[in-house]
């Protein structure tokens, strides 16, 4: 069954380009500044602590905690109003940088606040592959966690 | 520097919120506004120098300061537009303060004002698509807005600090009390409890409806003048004793800290300059767009310990006939948010109350006011201290 993608899909840029391309391959990178050693998200063209232009992209372990979350209940855009309640977050990585993203494979009112959490790729059309967070105890049957449909 | 004495907010006009345009533009209204504070002020539109606007959300146009004179044929030497979301309001008055104290204009007319609905606020707004960061790494998740944001602000709040939904439903409780005694306010005569907000549909987790802003029609709009032609309007001058700003992110998931906003930063700034602290305060005049924002608003401008602001909500009573009135004029919440109006409102309360002249709601010999104007997600912060003059 193909049904269109009705949600808001991000638009890569010549600076992001590499991290939507490496969600693509099911992998995460974020940029390191090769002068400071600090990871650096949003991608952006140079280290905005040390002005360094020397930004290299590694691959991240994927495994972060909630910092924070919320269920929402009421979409504002309507490509999400079939999808409520579900769960925005920010990640904070284990390397550093916060990204706001989506915890899935979990009930809303199972998620909590320093919860552990590994990247899952959603690939949302044949382009564009969306980067979410499930719970980090999940075992296998949680691997498509961002296709699961009630 | 300082900023301390120059200038005095001599003039405010305010447009009473509905909840639907009615058949106003944001122009229409923004224009009114200035009238009213001209009127207020004691002033002729020759007597405008510089003008200092804040856009209609909701309105496209650009270069605002001319628009603005051009309908209220200023000619002013001074023209801004203060983008500084929420805080803009906040913003222009010490601009004003600047610009008067550099000598490049005497008397700023302040001017906000927005024809909007709530619908109209929520409707994504059309025109070129965004290249910015949140357009890219945070709209393909689903935000609700800014709503969504200071969702994850309380959210972390609770978790930190152990903050319960009772706690922040106490803030729009006693809000609502003070809107009760304000005819202007939208929801003027309906009174709240605790339950009635806990038991209003969580929107965003943790917020309920009822600690969420309403948005809506109206307008506001400030005269700032030098303090040596002060003396001579209509109402006793308000004088700017102490201002403060400080800016940081605009994704909240990028903001330094969840839960210390960057309020720490402009009000001490603030009280410094006007050489008080936080127990001099007379009246608590705050941004307020959701309940979590007041209650790290006391915090971070030193009302109460980093973290106490749920019990200290709880111990004190905020209405006007309380120990520590906030928001008497209802705040955002219970007066309704017409657009970057909805910031400068809490600075005509301010003036009211320190003119006295602030009705049924008046907290007696009321001598200094602080005031915050908040804009994004707790991202853009201007702190004022207001005083009556001597």
């Amino acid at each position: 069954m193909t049904t269109e993608y009705a949600k808001p899909l991000p638009r890569p840029t010549a600076v992001s380009q590499e991290f939507w391309a490496a969600a693509r391959r099911h992998e995460l990178r974020v940029q390191r500044c090769r002068a400071c050693g600090r990871h650096i998200f949003y991608p952006r063209a140079f280290c905005p602590a040390c002005l360094s232009e020397g930004l290299e992209w590694v691959t991240v372990s994927g495994r972060g905690r909630v910092y924070s979350f919320t269920v929402v209940r009421r979409a504002m855009h309507p490509g999400f109003r079939p999808d409520v309640p579900y769960v925005l977050a920010i990640v904070e990585l284990e390397e550093g940088p916060r990204l706001t993203t989506n915890i899935v494979g979990c009930e809303p009112s199972d998620v909590r606040v320093d919860m552990p959490v590994e990247v899952v790729f959603d690939d949302v059309t044949p382009e564009v592959t969306l980067v979410k967070f499930r719970p980090s105890c999940l075992g296998r049957e949680g691997e498509e966690a961002g296709h699961q449909e009630e | 520097m300082t900023l301390k004495g120059k200038a005095a907010i001599v003039g405010i006009g305010e447009i009473k919120p509905t909840r639907t345009p009615e058949g106003k533009t944001s122009l229409g209204i923004m224009a009114e506004a200035a009238r009213l504070a001209m009127v207020d002020a004691g002033l002729r539109p020759q007597d405008i120098d510089g003008v200092l606007v804040g856009a209609p959300l909701v309105e496209a146009g650009s270069i605002w300061p001319s628009i603005v004179s051009e309908y209220l044929q200023l000619q002013p030497t001074y023209g801004n537009l203060v983008d500084l979301g929420g805080a803009s309001a906040c913003g222009m008055v010490w601009r004003a303060a600047a610009a008067i104290d550099a000598g490049f204009c005497h008397t700023v007319l302040c001017v906000t004002g927005e024809a909007a609905d709530v619908e109209a606020f929520y409707t994504p707004r059309g025109g070129p698509p965004s290249t910015l960061p949140w357009r890219e790494f945070e709209t393909p998740y689903g935000p609700m807005g800014v709503n969504s944001g200071y969702a994850l602000i309380a959210q972390r709040h609770m978790y930190e600090y152990g903050t319960t939904s009772r706690q922040l439903a106490k803030i729009a409780v006693d809000q609502r009390a003070n809107a009760c005694a304000n005819p202007d306010a939208l929801f003027y005569e309906q009174p709240l409890t605790l339950d009635d907000v806990l038991s209003s549909p969580l929107i965003v987790d943790p917020l309920h409806l009822l600690e969420i802003v309403l948005p809506c029609t109206g307008g506001a709009a400030l005269v700032v003048t030098a303090a040596d032609r002060a003396r001579d309007g209509a109402h006793p001058p308000v004088i700017l004793l102490g201002a403060g700003e400080a800016l940081s992110h605009n994704i909240v998931a990028y903001a330094p800290s969840l839960t210390t906003s960057p309020i720490a930063m402009a009000a001490p700034k603030a009280f410094d300059m006007a050489g008080v602290t936080p127990r001099d305060i007379d009246l608590v005049s705050v941004y307020d767009c959701y309940t979590i924002t007041v209650l790290v608003t006391l915090e971070d401008a030193g009302f109460c310990p980093k973290g106490r602001g749920g019990p200290f909500v709880e111990e004190n009573d905020l209405t006007y006939r309380g120990n520590l009135p906030v928001n008497t004029h209802g705040g955002q919440l219970s007066f309704g948010q017409p657009g970057l109006a909805g910031g400068m409102s809490h600075v005509t309360e301010a003036v009211r109350q320190l003119q006295g002249r602030a009705g049924e709601r008046q907290v007696p010999n009321c001598e200094l006011a602080f005031v915050n104007g908040n804009g994004g997600i707790m991202s853009e912060e201007v702190s004022l201290v207001l005083g009556r003059s001597a």
